[in-house]
C-alpha cells in the first residue's frame, strides 16, 4: 500500500508514532504524481522543494512538535497565493507572475507545518465547472480518464482523488469545492462565508467566494478547516470570532428535504443520482435522523441571482489585470489597445463572456432590472432557509444533478454547465456552510463513477455538518 | 434581443479586444444567458430588511508601515519598469 492512501489523520498517527516518515509519505505522493499526473494533469506545477519542507517537519517531530498537519503533503489550488511561488488562477494573463505574499490560508498551514505539493488545476479565475477553461490544459477524472474532475477545483480533488496529496484546499463561489469532491468521490466543504480569510486567494465573485478543503474523510476535512479558519483583520468580510456561536446538536436531528426544489423542471435529474438521493435519506433514518418535507419557495431563483451577481463582481475584480501591474502585457500602438490586448489575449473565452455579462448587468439602464433584482431575491432564499432553520438541522440534497460528465459533453454550450450547479450554488447565495459526502456510486459504461450528497447548515454550523458526515460515512470520531 | 453593437459596445467598456467572428458567439450566448436569468422578474419582491447583522467594517488609521517598505516587492511584478516607475504608453494625444 502506499502511504499516500493514508487518511490526513492515519498518517499523523503514524507520524507521531515514528512508524513513518515525512520524507517516506513525500516519496509515495511523489511517486503517484510522476506516475499519473502526466495523464489526470491535476498539477500545473509541482513544488521542487517538497523534500527539503518534509525534512524539516521530521525535524520539528524530533524536537517534540506534535500536529495533524505537520508532514503532511497538500495541494494548492492555483488562485491561492503562496509567496516567492507562482501563482496563475490558470489564466495566460497571471503569465510569470509570482506571489508577493502568503494567502492568510497559507501562512496558517506553514505554521503547523503542513507541505505544499504544487499549484492544483483549475478553472481559469474559477469560472467553470469541469476544468476544461485552464489555460494549462483539462484536468481528468482519475475515476475515468474519459470524464471530467468538475470544477473549478478540478485539479485540487484529482490530485486527492489520484493519491498526489492527502488533502487540498480548493475555493468554492458556486460549488467549485463540493461538485469535484463529488465527481471524484472526496468529501469537500464550503465553509460559512466570513470563516475563511479570503486575504490572498485570488477573487471571483468577493460576496460569494471562500477557501474550502477536499480530503477522504469527514474527519480530515474538518482538521483542515480548523486549521484555516480564524478571523482576520486582512479581510473585512471575516466574522468576528465573538459572532461565531455554536450550539450544540440535538440527540435526533431534523433533516429537511426540499422536494419542490429537486422535482422543479430545469434540474434534469440523473436518475441514477435520485436513487441514489433516496438511499441516502433512508441511510440518515436509519441513523436515527428525523426526515421531513420542507419548502424553499425562492430557491429555484438561486441560479439566475448567482449568474447575475457573480459576473457582476467578477467584471468588477478582473479589471485589475490591466498588463501594467503584473503578469501579461500585450503591445498596442497606445495605451488603449495596450489594454485591449493583454485582456483579449490574456483572458480566456469563458472569463471573457462573464466579463461582458457583468459589465452588461451593471450597465446603466439594467442595473435595475438584472443587479438590484438578483440582489433582492438572494435576501428571499436567505429568508427561506432562515425559516426552514426554525424547524430542521440540515437541508439535504444531491450535491450534483449528474454524476461527472464526458469531456466536451458540456464545454459548447455555457447554461448546460451552468446547470450543473443549480444545487450547490444556494449555500454561496446565502453564505451557509455546506458539506458534499460520498454517498455511493453509479455504473455508467462500465465505470465505477462517485456520487455525493450535500448537507447544509446554519450559518457557524461546521461541526453539526462534520459529525452528521462522520455518522453518514461511518467515521470514528 | 441582444445585437452585435451591444456586444461591441461592452467589450469596449471591458477594454477585450474581440474578433468579430467572436463577437457573434458571444452575443448567441450572452442572449441564451440572459434569457434564462431573466426568470429572476417572476420572483417576488424582497420585504425591506433591515440590514442587521451588518457593519461596515474599518480599519483604524493608525501605525502605518515605513514608507517604501513594500515598494520593490510590488515592482517586482510589474512586466514592465524603469527605476521605480511602471512604464505605460502616454496617454494624452497629440
Amino acid at each position: 500500500m502506499s502511504l499516500a492512501d493514508l487518511s490526513i489523520s492515519d498518517a499523523a498517527k503514524k507520524l507521531d508514532s515514528k512508524e513513518i516518515s515525512a520524507v517516506e509519505l513525500a516519496q509515495d505522493v511523489l511517486e503517484n504524481i510522476e506516475k499519473k499526473n502526466s495523464s489526470i494533469n491535476a498539477y500545473v506545477e509541482v513544488f521542487d522543494d517538497l523534500f527539503l519542507e518534509a525534512q524539516k517537519a521530521d525535524e520539528r517531530r524530533k524536537e517534540g512538535e506534535r500536529g495533524d498537519l505537520l508532514g503532511i503533503p497538500l495541494a494548492i489550488k492555483d488562485n491561492i497565493l503562496i509567496e516567492g511561488k507562482r501563482v496563475s488562477a490558470a489564466s495566460k494573463i497571471l503569465e510569470g507572475y509570482e506571489a508577493s505574499y502568503d494567502a492568510t490560508v497559507i501562512n496558517k498551514l506553514k505554521k503547523v507545518g503542513a507541505l505544499f505539493t504544487g499549484r492544483a488545476n483549475m478553472d481559469e479565475f474559477a469560472m467553470g465547472g469541469s476544468t476544461e477553461h485552464s489555460a494549462y490544459g483539462i484536468t481528468r477524472n482519475p475515476h475515468d480518464e474519459g470524464r471530467v474532475p468538475g470544477g473549478s477545483s478540478g485539479g485540487s480533488a484529482a490530485a486527492v482523488a489520484m493519491g498526489g496529496a492527502l488533502g487540498a484546499l480548493g475555493s468554492d463561489t458556486g460549488g467549485s469545492v463540493r461538485q469535484p469532491a463529488s465527481f471524484c468521490g472526496l468529501v469537500g466543504l464550503k465553509p460559512t462565508y466570513g470563516s475563511v480569510s479570503r486575504y490572498g486567494l485570488i477573487a471571483m465573485g468577493s460576496s460569494l467566494d471562500q477557501i474550502g478543503p477536499i480530503a477522504k474523510t469527514v474527519s480530515d476535512v474538518e482538521i483542515l478547516h480548523r486549521a484555516i479558519s480564524g478571523e482576520d483583520a486582512s479581510d473585512s468580510t471575516s466574522t468576528p470570532e465573538a459572532l461565531r456561536v455554536l450550539k450544540s446538536l440535538p440527540e435526533r436531528p431534523v433533516i429537511g428535504i426540499p422536494r419542490s426544489f429537486l422535482s422543479a423542471e430545469g434540474g434534469g435529474i440523473d436518475s441514477n443520482v435520485l436513487k441514489n438521493f433516496e438511499e441516502s435519506i433512508s441511510r440518515f433514518k436509519d441513523l436515527g435522523y428525523e426526515v421531513r418535507d420542507i419548502e424553499l419557495p425562492n430557491v429555484h431563483h438561486a441560479l439566475s441571482a448567482y449568474y447575475i451577481i457573480m459576473p457582476a463582481e467578477a467584471s468588477s475584480n478582473l479589471a485589475r489585470f490591466d498588463g501594467v501591474r503584473y503578469g501579461l502585457h500585450q503591445k498596442g500602438d497606445d495605451l488603449l489597445s495596450d489594454y485591449l490586448r493583454t485582456r483579449g489575449e490574456g483572458f480566456g473565452e469563458e472569463v471573457r463572456r462573464r466579463i461582458l455579462l457583468g459589465t452588461y448587468v451593471l450597465s446603466a439602464g439594467y442595473y435595475d432590472a438584472y443587479y438590484n433584482k438578483a440582489v433582492a431575491v438572494r435576501r428571499l432564499i436567505g429568508d427561506d432557509f432562515a425559516r426552514a432553520f426554525s424547524e430542521v438541522h440540515f437541508v439535504l440534497t444531491p450535491t450534483t444533478p449528474t454524476p461527472a460528465f464526458r469531456i466536451g459533453e458540456k464545454s459548447k454550450d455555457p447554461l448546460t454547465m451552468y446547470l450543473e450547479d443549480i444545487f450547490t450554488i444556494p449555500a454561496n447565495i446565502t453564505g451557509l456552510p455546506a458539506l458534499s459526502v460520498p454517498s455511493g456510486f453509479a455504473e455508467v459504461d462500465g465505470k465505477r463513477l462517485p456520487l455525493g450528497v450535500q448537507l447544509t447548515a446554519p450559518a457557524h454550523a461546521e461541526h453539526w455538518l462534520f459529525g452528521a458526515g462522520k455518522r453518514f460515512l461511518s467515521e470514528h470520531a | 434581443m441582444i445585437e452585435v453593437e451591444t456586444i461591441k459596445k461592452l467589450a469596449a467598456l471591458a477594454r477585450i479586444a474581440v474578433s468579430p467572428k467572436e463577437e457573434e458567439k458571444l452575443r448567441g450566448d450572452i442572449e441564451a444567458i440572459l434569457a434564462y436569468v431573466s426568470e429572476i422578474q417572476k420572483a417576488g419582491t424582497a420585504t425591506p430588511r433591515s440590514s442587521e447583522g451588518f457593519v461596515n467594517v474599518m480599519r483604524s488609521d493608525v501605525d502605518p508601515y515605513p514608507p517604501g517598505i513594500f515598494r520593490e516587492t510590488l515592482l517586482k511584478a510589474l512586466p514592465e519598469r524603469q527605476g521605480d516607475y511602471a512604464v505605460v504608453k502616454k496617454i494624452i494625444a497629440q
